[in-house]
């Protein structure tokens, strides 16, 4: 086990850069954005933050590609669905949980 | 002011929205947790990474860095290109904030701007005020830290089949955020299936290995959003509204 006085260095330093590239940003720039295709953008980036997060390491969170297929599938029909956020992310979990007895 | 009556219930819509995204982050950290204690670091290193950081790629990365005895300085560069999403949430965040945000609020509160509590805020119609803004980031930020702790402490001790089917809980609530606004605009389907090609390209085509995954990530999604705002670029938003969101 390595010790706490090794890895503090190495914490510090990772939340001293991560909070500064969150807080300085957030804080400072205080312009209203009038650039339309800048507008756009903005508006555009969450879905595709989202969607570059989720494919495709959705296959790969289960440790099975097909348990994971299971549960994509089930949170896909349930999301089109419009079901609230934690059923759908629970749905799948349980989606997952009960095919991995039968796929392996 | 807002009156404390206006902040409770501003508060509480944000504990509200912010739980499904804390109980998502529970799982996901649990296994961060897991993989920290593999890699030689105790509990309390664990806990500590994630009570000061709040970020997954960011953190994965970090810990391969510990586990390693890498230099310092290549930590930070490698924080600071992983962490460049948060900056343009922070701009993009920075547009939409109530009067009510003053400095130390806004200093305080980007200490939580993570992928989902940014999406979450921005999807939101009014402009954000700090009491929702702190009510959203608790769930999100108890569920990581405990998360990380409870996965660092037990993680051997749960039957596999369980760990593993909770790894995909936060990505099922990915897709809950992502396919009702995809049905009703299909500027916004553009954007989801661009960025999903684009980022499996990235993470299958071993050309593009040199990129570190929350590199590749971001790039995918600014290359998705401007193809969206090239091809269907917004009508401009009335007088006194933000941003146009949906």
């Amino acid at each position: 086990m390595l010790e706490l006085s090794f890895i503090l260095p190495y914490v510090l330093v990772m939340a001293g850069v991560t909070y500064l590239s969150r807080a300085l940003p957030f804080s400072f720039f205080r312009k209203k954005i009038k650039n339309r295709f800048l507008l756009s953008f903005l508006y555009y980036l969450p879905y595709a933050v989202l969607s570059a997060l989720t494919f495709p390491f959705i296959f790969s969170s289960t440790g099975s590609t097909a348990t994971a297929l299971v549960g994509t599938a089930a949170a896909l029909l349930l999301a089109y669905l419009k079901m609230p956020l934690l059923v759908v992310a629970l749905a799948s979990s349980a989606a997952v949980f009960l095919s991995s007895f039968f796929l392996a | 002011m807002a009156s404390s009556r206006e902040k409770r219930l501003s508060f509480s819509a944000g504990l509200r929205d912010g739980l499904p995204i804390g109980l998502g982050y529970f799982p996901v950290s649990f296994g961060f947790g897991i993989l920290a204690l593999s890699g030689g670091v105790p509990a309390l290193g664990a806990f500590l990474i994630s009570a000061l950081n709040l970020t997954s790629a960011g953190q994965v990365a970090g810990l391969s860095f510990i586990t390693a005895a890498g230099a310092l300085t290549e930590l930070a560069l490698s924080q600071l290109i992983i962490n460049l999403r948060y900056s343009l949430m922070g701009i993009s965040l920075s547009q939409r904030l109530s009067p009510r945000f003053t400095l130390p609020h806004r200093l305080l509160a980007s200490a939580f701007i993570t992928d989902e509590v940014y999406a979450v805020a921005s999807s939101r119609r009014e402009p954000l005020e700090p009491a929702y803004w702190y009510g959203l980031a608790c769930p999100p930020y108890l569920g990581w830290t405990a998360g990380t702790l409870a996965g660092a402490l037990a993680g051997d001790l749960l039957p596999a089949s369980l760990t593993s089917a909770l790894g995909i809980a936060i990505y099922g609530m990915f897709l809950a955020m992502l396919l009702p606004p995809a049905r009703e605009d299909r500027a916004v389907l553009f954007t989801v299936l661009c960025a999903a090609i684009l980022s499996s390209a990235v993470s299958l085509i071993p050309v593009f290995s040199f990129l570190a995954s929350g590199l590749g990530v971001i790039l995918c999604a600014v290359l998705a959003a401007a193809a969206a705002a090239l091809c269907f670029p917004r009508a401009k938003t009335p007088e006194g509204e933000e941003a146009g969101r949906a």
